[in-house]
């Protein structure tokens, strides 16, 4: 927590991509109520995303250039060090809340619904056929919902995965003591190796949600079982992509020589972002699939 | 307490500023206070009530008294000079201390009171089964093989315009709950659509009653009278209009209301077996689709455009072949606003709105329902 | 020592310590000055726009009887009037106060992202636009209280009800950037020799906002993301049919809502932290229990959310427990009333208009959490619950609390902002109306509350019928009292009185001590050495 400081701040002076980013997201979000209503096309979700990224391409950009320039002093660099760790605090509880559905539903509604705690009556009168389980394949009222037939297995390819991330968290960690000793060829081929098994994973997850739909009939609709399966592992699946593009950019300015190891804020940040996916896979393997 | 027209402005002023200052002084006349229950759990929750209101007004005497104190003695313009002393460890002790202790005065009554509250099982006589549903409340009486719908009543719906005058505007219904006095009463709550909450001051009860989910609740009411109340958990756009009336009666009276309830369901039973008349089930017809669908579809069947769907010119109601028409009413449609009527209706209700939907609202099909359909489609 | 300010040469051609002409000055402003005026004037807009629909809610109320609206518009009405309050008026508000006050607070230059400050705010309009356009859908808004219980809001939700939720989406990113921020403004900028325990308790209690909304604002982002794939995707989150619970909503939903009233009364607590020792000329009185006291009623906010939902039929050991750590919020709140009561204590007190409304707040946010407390008592709020009590209750401490505070910093530091006084005859006037007109108002609404009177409703029996005309009318002059607000700001801003750079004889603080009136657009291109 530094106070006192005699560096210079740099403060910017005006910039128009924070104006493009907002059109981008009102024109990405009003395009998918559209979207969903069936008044528009899925066009302007596009466009709004395209422009998102041009948003992104040129802010990151300007960064690059001025963090490159040597306008970004010690201070600066601790500005991004808050900032990045409080990002992925918000991240961690937007987490939070479907581990709280997961938890809740587990701990309290579908007991509550057989009959638990206070609720005698509810399973008396109206669910009197229902049977609390977890994993819950048969629901309440099933003609409503596409009953999956078996549970997702943790030690098949979940465990794979988990594998997988592990070893990405160790091969970024290799990359940035690879930095550190100006070992610029080690960089890049670590961060190679946790791009490639950032993306396996991702493919790997796809692969098991076709044999979810195909051969379990486990999906979205399938009750709170799937809800949580597939909205956990979704958004956790979206990070994972998410960061695996934010390394692969990394990778390429690794290569052009963008890091010294006096300064890499860029590579760390998305290190952390990685290792937090890494952790959140942890805590999904454990409650989603395992226990 | 009647309306009376408040006229002038600066009437309205006083009288609100004099009500600030009057407060516990006058609730015996104007209703200022928590509704005094007929039950002992109620008159529990009264007690509790004063007593952690008159808890605030001491420490607001004690608060605000020392602040006009410095207010009116340490004020420049009387050449007051600041002090200076900004701490104290002693005094912040002491002002968490104190009011902990207070709030722990406060805790002990309030958890037996809960604990009180929360126990609808223990000895209930009769168990009713309250079921929200989109505006209206049904009950069903477990032991009793009786259920019912209770409706907010025509005369509030007559006069919604300009209700001044209208005796128990808004709290009256067609068909009111009927309970003993003296007896252990246990509610169970539950709902169609969304969650409503039903409330009834007097009783000192008020539950959620949720979609999927059993709530309880009980009453023991000592004292005969008619109780009214409303459903207080927002339900969508009729939210203001459910309201519920609860007559307790002697345990005799309570019988006899059995065997009458029973009788009627028998003549209605009966009734369904019946060839009835185009002109007598329109005319019923009418009197049902305004109690139990005008509230979406609109009195003339207009509908509102985006939310429920018109009546008039609607393809389902005027297809030759009735059976979509039967069972969009007897069955509902899942995951919109439209229920299943079957369990709010009987065949004879059913067949009859039906028919006037045929017939009336500006569709002309000609041919009538026959409550024996109803049955079939059952 | 100093910092000293670089900036992009790529601007070199214009003047670097004076903002750009125009409109695209606001557009692409990174000054935190700037920012914070957008965030004020949104706020303010807001402020109308949803007043405005609390004078619908007043006029249909009135008198018993349907005369003006219809109920589903009623409904419409309350739903946006909540909402736009909540997260148009009073957040933006204390987020304007936040950006103008803070770097000047603690010797900064600017805020530490200023970029990323103004998308912070930018996105905001967006999010109102969309917000404000589904009042015009087929189907109409949101009409579901902003609370927006499923499955009211799902199932049965209209289809703009889509709108709303990425609506909301935009307005929780928004908030997220910006408390980020804020905290790294906060702990990365001080001046040297600020140390923590010498920061304005206005710059504390937003260090603790800005972890507050970090940590519910993406609670709620997942809680209207599960509400958008129950009503397209085909989850049960909140459908028994499938395993779910429409209590589950509740809960998620208060996580993030208890917080956030929090949120909306901390900073507010700062801003009176700072007027009283002024007019009091006192040293705040126990400046570090007050920073304490703060912290444990952020805590304890995260840990008491369901005493929303004591009918709703959770285990009784449930209630208990919510029901004692509600009630125990009272103890730290107490420690902050008492400490501006002590500071008062043998002071030497004037009542200029920032003053005026800060007694206000202390008396009638207490009044409020009197309410609250007796609300926090389960078993007698399954009575209170619902009715016209809690609305009561809420408007004490968001209206006389909340914004009473904000308009209370908007005349202490205006003189600083613009250099001009505003006019004291006038501030003056528009207190008295405004405290007269608000307790006509509000206080009523406790006894139709305790008399039976439920809330969010657009008719009522007749027994209610004098205590809503009453309130109604309370409310009005209320509306009107703050269109001369609306005055009183323009022709501040326009002109008056030069302000002196102390502005008040008891002021402290670097925005007075070290800064002139009005401030240069760079507060501090020197750091101060604070002592
Ligand atoms: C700024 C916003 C704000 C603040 C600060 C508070 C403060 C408190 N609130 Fe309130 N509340 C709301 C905004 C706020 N609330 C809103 C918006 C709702 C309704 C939401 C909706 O449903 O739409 C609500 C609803 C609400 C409920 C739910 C009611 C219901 O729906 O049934 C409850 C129940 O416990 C409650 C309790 C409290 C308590 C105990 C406090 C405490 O923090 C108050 C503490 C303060 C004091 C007690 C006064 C000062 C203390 C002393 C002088 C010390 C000595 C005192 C004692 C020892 C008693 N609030
Ligand atoms: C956050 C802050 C906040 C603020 C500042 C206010 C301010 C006001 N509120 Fe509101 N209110 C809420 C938050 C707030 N409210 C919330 C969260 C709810 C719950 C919603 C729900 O149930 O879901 C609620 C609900 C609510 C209800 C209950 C509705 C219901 O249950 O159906 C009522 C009823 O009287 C009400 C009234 C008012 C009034 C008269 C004001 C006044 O103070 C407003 C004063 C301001 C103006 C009036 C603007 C200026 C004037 C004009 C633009 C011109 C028009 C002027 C005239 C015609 C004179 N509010
Ligand atoms: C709570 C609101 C509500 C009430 C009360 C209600 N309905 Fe409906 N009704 C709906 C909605 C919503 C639909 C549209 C369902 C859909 O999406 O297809 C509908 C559809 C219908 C339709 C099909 C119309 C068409 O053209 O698709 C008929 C017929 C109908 N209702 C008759 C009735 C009758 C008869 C009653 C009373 C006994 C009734 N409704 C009460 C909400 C309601
Ligand atoms: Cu049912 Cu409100
Ligand atoms: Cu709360």
């Amino acid at each position: 927590m530094s106070s006192a400081t005699n560096e210079e701040y740099y403060v910017p002076h005006g910039t128009h991509w924070p104006i493009i980013g907002s059109i981008g997201l009102a024109l990405t979000v009003v395009g998918i109520a559209n979207y969903l209503h069936d008044t528009w096309s899925a066009t302007p979700i596009f466009v709004g995303l395209a422009i998102i990224v041009f948003m992104m391409y040129g802010w990151f950009g300007q960064v690059i250039t001025e963090s490159l320039s040597g306008f970004y002093s010690k201070q600066v660099d601790a500005t991004f060090r808050w900032s990045m760790s409080w990002f992925i605090f918000s991240e961690v509880m937007f987490f939070a809340a479907f581990f709280g559905a997961l938890f809740y539903a587990r701990q309290y509604s579908i007991p509550w619904l057989d009959g638990a705690s206070n609720n005698d009556a509810t399973a008396q009168y109206l669910w009197p056929d229902f049977e609390a389980a977890w994993p819950l394949l048969s629901v309440p009222v099933s003609e409503k919902f596409n009953e999956a037939t078996a549970v997702m297995g943790a030690w098949g390819l979940p465990a794979i995965n988990t594998a997988i991330l592990l070893t990405s968290g160790w091969t970024v960690t290799l990359a940035h003591w690879a930095l550190k000793r100006r070992d610029s060829t080690w960089l890049v081929y670590w961060l190679f190796a946790t791009v490639v098994l950032g993306f396996g994973f991702v493919g790997l997850q796809g692969y098991e949600y076709v044999h979810a739909y195909q051969d379990l009939n486990l999906r979205l609709d399938s009750g709170i079982y799937g809800s949580t399966f597939f909205m956990l592992t979704g958004f956790h699946g979206f990070h994972v992509t998410m960061g695996a593009i934010m390394l692969t950019i990394i990778m390429i300015r690794a290569a052009k020589g963008h890091f010294t190891p006096e300064n890499h804020f860029a590579f760390e940040a998305v290190a952390w972002y990685w290792h937090f996916v890494d952790v959140v896979w942890l805590g999904l393997f454990i409650f989603v699939y395992w226990l | 307490m009647r309306f009376t027209k408040l006229t002038k402005p600066g009437s309205v002023f006083l009288a609100g500023l004099a009500s600030l200052f009057t407060m516990p002084a006058v609730h015996a006349e104007y209703a200022l206070n928590m509704t005094e229950s007929v039950t002992p759990i109620g008159r529990q929750l009264y007690g509790l009530h004063m007593l952690v209101f008159w808890i605030c007004v001491g420490i607001g005497v004690v608060v605000f008294g020392a602040m006009a104190w410095s207010i009116i003695y340490h004020r420049k313009s009387k050449g007051a000079q600041p002090a200076n002393f900004h701490e104290s460890t002693t005094v912040e002790i002491i002002w968490t201390i104190v009011p902990l202790l207070i709030l722990i005065g406060i805790a002990i009554p309030a958890t037996g009171t809960l604990i009180d509250l929360e126990d609808a099982k223990t000895d209930a006589e009769i168990t009713v089964q309250v079921t929200g549903i989109q505006w209206k409340w049904k009950y069903t009486y477990v032991d009793e093989d009786i259920s019912f719908v209770s409706n907010l009543a025509q005369s509030s719906r007559d006069v919604m315009k300009d209700p001044i005058g209208n005796e128990n505007y808004l709290l009256e219904v067609d068909e009111p709950l009927v309970l003993p006095v003296n007896k252990k009463v246990r509610f169970l709550f539950h709902s169609d659509d969304v969650i409503h909450a039903w409330w009834v001051p007097e009783l000192a009860v008020k539950q959620d009653s949720i979609p999927g989910f059993i709530n309880d609740s009980w009453a023991l009411i000592e004292e005969p009278g008619t109780y009214r109340g409303q459903c207080a958990e927002l339900c969508g756009k009729d939210h203001g209009f459910m309201p519920i009336v609860v007559e307790a009666v002697s345990e005799a009276e309570y019988e006899q209301w059995l065997v009458s309830k029973k009788e009627e369901a028998a003549a209605a039973a009966s009734a369904a077996e019946q060839e009835w008349s185009m002109q007598d089930l329109v005319a019923r017809g009418e009197e049902v689709y305004k109690a139990n669908c005008s509230a979406c579809h609109g009195v003339t069947g207009a509908g509102i455009p985006g939310a429920f769907p018109a009546m008039t010119g609607s393809a389902i109601i005027n297809d030759p072949d009735p059976s979509a028409h039967i069972d969009i009413v007897v069955n509902g449609k899942a995951g919109t606003a439209m229920a299943s009527y079957k369990g709010q209706l009987n065949d004879v209700d059913i067949a009859a709105v039906l028919t006037y939907e045929r017939n009336a609202l500006g569709n002309s099909v000609g041919d009538t329902i026959q409550p024996v359909a109803i049955k079939n489609a059952r | 020592m100093s910092t000293e300010i670089t900036h992009d040469t790529a601007h070199d051609e214009h003047d670097h310590h004076g903002p750009a002409k125009g409109l695209m000055r606001w557009v692409t402003t990174t000054n935190h000055k700037d920012i914070g005026t957008l965030y004020l004037w949104l706020s303010f807009i807001m402020l109308l726009y949803g007043g405005a629909m609390a004078m619908v809610i007043r006029l249909e109320l009135f008198q018993p009887g349907l005369q003006f609206v219809e109920p589903h518009f009623f409904n419409q009405m309350t739903t946006m009037h909540g909402l736009v309050m909540v997260f148009g008026a009073i957040m933006p508000a204390f987020v304007g106060l936040a950006n103008w006050l803070v770097p000047m607070m603690i010797g900064a230059p600017d805020m530490a992202l200023p970029r990323m400050n103004n998308w912070s705010f930018w996105i905001l309009p967006f999010a109102f636009a969309i917000l404000a356009s589904t009042s015009f859908m087929e189907g109409g808004g949101p009409a579901f209280g902003w609370t927006f219980y499923a499955p009211l809001s799902t199932t049965y939700g209209p289809d703009s009800t889509d709108f709303f939720i990425f609506a909301v989406h935009l307005m929780g990113i928004s908030s997220v950037m910006g408390s980020i921020n804020i905290i790294a403004t906060i702990l990365n900028m001080r001046a040297p020799g600020m140390t923590l325990m010498k920061m304005p308790l206005f710059v504390w209690t937003w260090l603790i906002t800005a972890y507050l909304l970090i940590a519910v604002m993406p609670v709620l982002a997942g809680a209207v993301t599960m509400m958008l794939t129950d009503r397209h995707f085909g989850t049960s989150f909140f459908d028994a049919a499938g395993g779910g619970d429409p209590v589950m909503f509740q809960h998620i939903f208060w996580f993030f809502g208890h917080p956030e009233v929090y949120i909306m009364i901390l900073p507010a607590f700062g801003v009176i932290s700072a007027i009283v020792p002024t007019f009091a000329r006192k040293p705040l009185f126990g400046y570090s229990s007050m920073v304490y006291a703060s912290a444990s009623i952020a805590i304890l906010s995260f840990m008491v959310w369901a005493h929303h939902m004591f009918t709703t039929g959770m285990p009784v050991a449930g209630e208990l427990y919510f029901m004692y750590a509600t009630i125990l919020i009272s103890v730290p709140t107490g420690v902050k009333v008492f400490n501006w009561v002590t500071t008062m204590w043998k002071g030497s007190m004037t009542f200029e208009t920032p003053m005026l409304f800060a007694l206000g707040f202390i008396v009638m946010f207490t009044i409020g959490g009197f309410s609250g407390l007796m609300l926090g008592v389960a078993p007698v709020d399954t009575q209170y619950h619902d009715t016209y009590f809690v609305v009561a209750h809420f408007h004490y401490v968001l209206v006389t609390g909340a914004l009473y505070s904000i308009i209370a910093a908007f005349y202490y530091w205006v003189p600083k902002w613009t250099g001009h006084m505003y006019d004291e005859t006038l501030g003056k006037i528009h207190f008295w109306w405004s405290t007269i007109a608000v307790n006509v108002l509000f206080f009523p609404q406790h006894f139709v509350g305790l008399a039976g009177m439920p809330r969010r409703i657009p008719d009522y029996s007749l027994q209610f019928a004098e205590f809503n005309q009453i309130s109604s009318i309370g409310g009005f002059a209320f509306g009107l009292a703050q269109i001369f607000f609306l005055y009183i700001v323009i022709k501040t801003i326009k002109g008056g009185v030069k302000a002196t750079d102390k502005v008040w004889e008891g002021a402290t603080g670097l925005e007075f001590e070290e800064l002139p009136s009005p401030p240069p657009y760079h507060s501090f291109t020197q750091a101060p050495q604070v002592k």
